[in-house]
């Protein structure tokens, strides 16, 4: 396969070919083109010897070739079968005879779905399955895979690796894109690395290492995620008690939540998604009123402020879902500066909006934080995710904040800009930010944090040394397998 | 940045343009269906408007403005007043009671009744805005039923109130006394009749809705909360406050719909008054995509087919409600041509921003070390 000018590889069939490299114009735009969302300028795309010519991504169903997304795309509301033949009525009408189709897919690729599950009652690695199976469904040949571990545990990636094994061997084609290069190296038959638009280079998962694969990506020395000193301070900034919060029935979402960061000091939560890290930062900043339970800001009881006080007391948010809750896609760069501080200089002057200081600032982000773009005037939803991240970054960094509530800051964000991400949020820390950081990148945690804690069903566990803890005692105490152990 | 200006400008151009264009060919394929002569009336509706026509359209247009900018306060943030119609009809009753009473000498009596002509439809839309945020109704629906108990209710109380002429079948409020009733302004030389002087009116809620929309914290709350309501809260605007708000908002402006008719026009409320002006607000705040100056084309449009299919069925013997079928269909097609037009808009932004940055690149490697 040849796609746009600069980039080239070529995928063998019954193969696992990883592609990694920086977000940018690169990867996200190669997926577009190879789905047929985005018309590649020059160059062509050859499936099996032939030159096809993608123009929707119903072409590039036809041509053999599924998407699995990152987010998944299903309705909760409907069953397995119901997803899967959704916009397929055609192929195998939507009864038994789809029924029978998805049996024998979940058969023959040891998929393990069951059609008349209801996708409510399932997890995320069965939901992921769906996916797959969805694409299998309408006959795809080749799978391409947009970092589908991002939203896994390690329990549960070792299992996908299974299943992309059992597609292999069955003839199919599998291109896996990610970050993780550990996970690549296991999984991938040969390696594309792409930086800033262009294939560096084609290698065999066998003659390299992480570091080396790292450094072709970066094309530099490779950053890590190491704090030095400790710069932890005894000035509490951050302090929860006893934070609950009901479901209407049944469990509560968050189980009586203590903790305190103070300044300096980096709080990291692991936790597999869905386990209240979401309402626990939703409390947080105000957007959800704990049932019972108080948060203080230094010495100050913020229980009851709204979100506005909150963020202009200074608390900078970057939220786990930028694309919901962090942006305007359809609003330039310049208003998104503005989003989130709508009360604060530079971007106000009284009651109304100074939009001269609000752009001139933007520029400021927009080269601090390298965010590529061709202008601020652009909007924020034809940038991509990592560029996005920068700008998001970049504006809560601006206004200087004294608590820091970090949900997955470089998830979807290439390796360079992770690395600028990691060392701004270190320098704030060491002019004593307290940040909450919540992530699924264990190596992210646990080179980050100060002090790491696990989130499993709402409630906290006791708190693990970075220094000491390995990513498979954080993975046991996730997922519940070690509970005696993780109370240390 | 240039350059991005003009392909705006163009592409929000381009729908209406194409929009008009459907309509044209649409409407010309019905003459000729039904066996109408099509020549005669393209010939009718689109001759030069003579002055008094002039005047009318102008007249029209001023109140069809106010009528789509407070639409458009509520599509801002996504909330579809289809209520303007019973907003304006219950102010402006409200209204036109009170100037009747002749409580007040002259403009004091126009503006005091104007407010309360504001506060009328506010009240009202409040209705909406209460049961939306406190009971989780779509605006919706409950804009759509207020409407039809606006009528009720101002019927009712038209009878209640009424002055009943001698030798006159027509129901109506007090009329208001002389020294509050205006006169208008002479814009157009050679016609008899007068432009409404509350044309003012049109201009100022055109200015204070590009002010404040654009320009003020409270408008970038209102649009962000369009825009992305998940985003808006995480920013911290208060949702339901803002629901409310531009709601009350948006039914005071619909109070004022009814104004230039009642002091230029009517001088009383009565069953004759316009109705429907809410609706054609809902087409026009559409047609203009909720932009102060693309509205006042809007209404221009509007009112100019208004005006000039009144001689179609004199001059081509077809009838006027012919136009009723040309501005739905420029309403479906410039919905269509938008949604087409914001799509491509789209996607070349992205694939332009992906080629600069391309371009970046490749002027890059001299300062930041070739790619291995």
């Amino acid at each position: 396969m040849v796609a746009n000018k600069d980039i080239t590889f070529s995928v063998r069939r019954g193969t696992v070919h990883a592609i990694v490299g920086e977000n940018g114009a690169g990867k996200s735009t190669l997926m577009k083109i190879l789905y047929g969302v985005q018309r590649p300028d020059e160059g062509t795309i050859k499936v099996d010897g032939q030159l096809v010519n993608l123009h929707s991504p119903s072409d590039a169903i036809a041509a053999g070739i599924g998407m699995v997304f990152q987010h998944f795309m299903l309705a909760d509301n409907l069953t397995v079968l119901e997803n899967v033949v959704l916009g397929a009525e055609k192929l195998h009408g939507i009864g038994d005879g789809a029924r029978r189709e998805i049996k024998r897919i979940s058969d023959a690729y040891k998929l393990d779905v069951d059609a008349d599950a209801l996708v409510a009652d399932l997890g995320v690695g069965a939901r992921q399955r769906i996916e797959i199976l969805k694409v299998l469904f309408r006959g795809a040949k080749t799978l391409i895979l947009d970092e589908p571990t991002a939203v896994l545990v390690p329990q549960e990636v070792d299992e996908l690796f299974d299943q992309l094994a059992e597609l292999k061997d069955e003839g199919l084609t599998v291109l896996f894109i990610s970050h993780k290069l550990d996970e690549v190296l296991k999984v991938a038959d040969s390696i594309t690395v792409i930086r800033r638009g262009t294939t560096i280079d084609t290698v065999d998962p066998k003659s390299v290492n992480a570091r080396q694969l790292a450094e072709l990506m970066v094309g530099s020395e490779l950053p890590s995620p190491t704090t030095e000193e400790s710069t932890v301070t005894d000035r509490v900034l951050l302090k929860l008690d006893n934070i609950a919060l009901g479901s209407g029935t049944g469990r509560p979402v968050l189980d009586d939540i203590s903790l305190t960061i103070h300044a300096g000091e980096v709080l990291g939560i692991a936790g597999v998604e869905g386990n209240g890290q979401a309402e626990l930062v939703e409390v947080i900043m105000g957007m959800r009123e704990p049932s019972s339970g108080e948060v203080f800001l230094g010495d100050i009881d913020i229980s009851d402020w709204h979100v506005r006080e909150i963020r202009e007391a200074g608390v900078g948010y970057i939220p786990e879902d930028r694309h919901r809750h962090a942006l305007l896609l359809e609003a330039p760069l310049w208003e998104n500066r503005i989003l989130g501080h709508q009360t604060e200089a530079p971007n106000v002057k009284g009651l109304l909006i100074d939009a001269a200081a609000a752009k001139a600032d933007t520029e400021r982000i927009v080269k601090d934080y390298d965010v590529r773009t061709p202008s601020i005037f652009v909007t924020a939803g034809s940038l991509s995710g990592g560029n996005q991240q920068k700008l998001i970054i970049g504006r809560e960094m601006s206004h200087k904040p004294k608590v820091l509530i970090a949900a997955h800051p470089t998830r979807g964000v290439d390796v360079g800009a992770q690395s600028s991400i990691w060392d701004h949020i270190r320098d704030a820390r060491r002019e004593g930010l307290a940040v909450l950081l919540i992530s699924a990148d264990l190596d992210e945690l646990i080179g980050l944090s100060d002090t790491i804690r696990v989130i499993l069903r709402g409630k906290l566990s006791g708190e693990f040394d970075p220094d000491n803890v390995t990513a498979e005692d954080l993975g046991a105490a996730m997922t519940g397998a070690g509970e005696k152990e993780a109370s240390r | 940045m240039k350059s991005l200006n003009v392909r705006r400008i163009l592409m929000s151009l381009a729908a209406p343009v194409l929009a008009l264009v459907v309509a044209f060919v649409v409407t010309s394929l019905v003459l000729v269906a039904v066996g109408d002569p099509v020549g005669e009336v393209w010939k009718t509706i689109l001759a030069v408007p003579k002055p008094r026509q002039g005047v009318n359209i102008i007249n029209a247009a001023s109140v069809f403005y106010i009528s789509a900018i407070a639409v458009a306060v509520g599509f801002r943030m996504n909330l579809f007043n289809i209520g303007v119609d019973g907003q304006y009809r219950v102010a402006v009753f409200a209204a036109a009671v009170f100037a009747g009473q002749g409580w007040l000498p002259g403009w004091l009596n126009i503006i005091v009744s104007i407010l309360i002509a504001m506060v009328a439809g506010g009240l009202w839309a409040s209705i909406a805005a209460y049961l939306k945020v406190k009971r989780g109704v779509s605006e919706v629906i409950s804009t759509i039923m207020l409407n039809a108990i606006a009528t009720g209710v101002v019927s009712w109380l038209l009878l209640k109130v009424a002055d009943r002429k001698e030798g006159s079948n027509s129901i109506e409020t007090k009329t208001i006394p002389d020294s509050s009733q205006l006169e208008g302004f002479k814009l157009i030389p050679g016609a008899t009749n007068r432009v409404y002087t509350l044309l003012i009116l049109a201009v100022l809620v055109g200015l204070l809705y590009w002010f404040v929309l654009g320009k003020t914290r409270f408008g970038f709350d209102l649009r962000a909360t369009g825009r992305s309501e998940t985003a808006a809260v995480a920013s911290g605007v208060k949702v339901p406050r803002m629901v409310v708000t531009a709601m009350i908002a948006s039914g005071a402006l619909a109070g004022l719909v009814g104004m230039p008719l009642l002091f230029g026009q009517d001088h009383n409320y009565g069953t004759t008054f316009q109705s429907g002006l809410g609706f054609a607000g809902i087409g026009i705040a559409l047609l203009g995509r909720n932009n102060a100056v693309g509205i006042a084309f809007g209404a221009l449009l509007w009112a100019f087919l208004d005006v000039q299919s009144n001689a179609l069925q004199i001059q081509a013997g077809v009838a006027q409600e012919l136009v009723n079928i040309i501005q739905g269909v420029i309403l479906f097609a410039v919905v269509i041509a938008y949604e087409l037009i914001r799509r491509a808009d789209k996607r070349i932004e992205q694939s332009r921003v992906a080629s600069e940055l391309a371009a970046q690149r490749r002027a890059a490697p001299a300062t930041e070390g070739a790619p291995a």
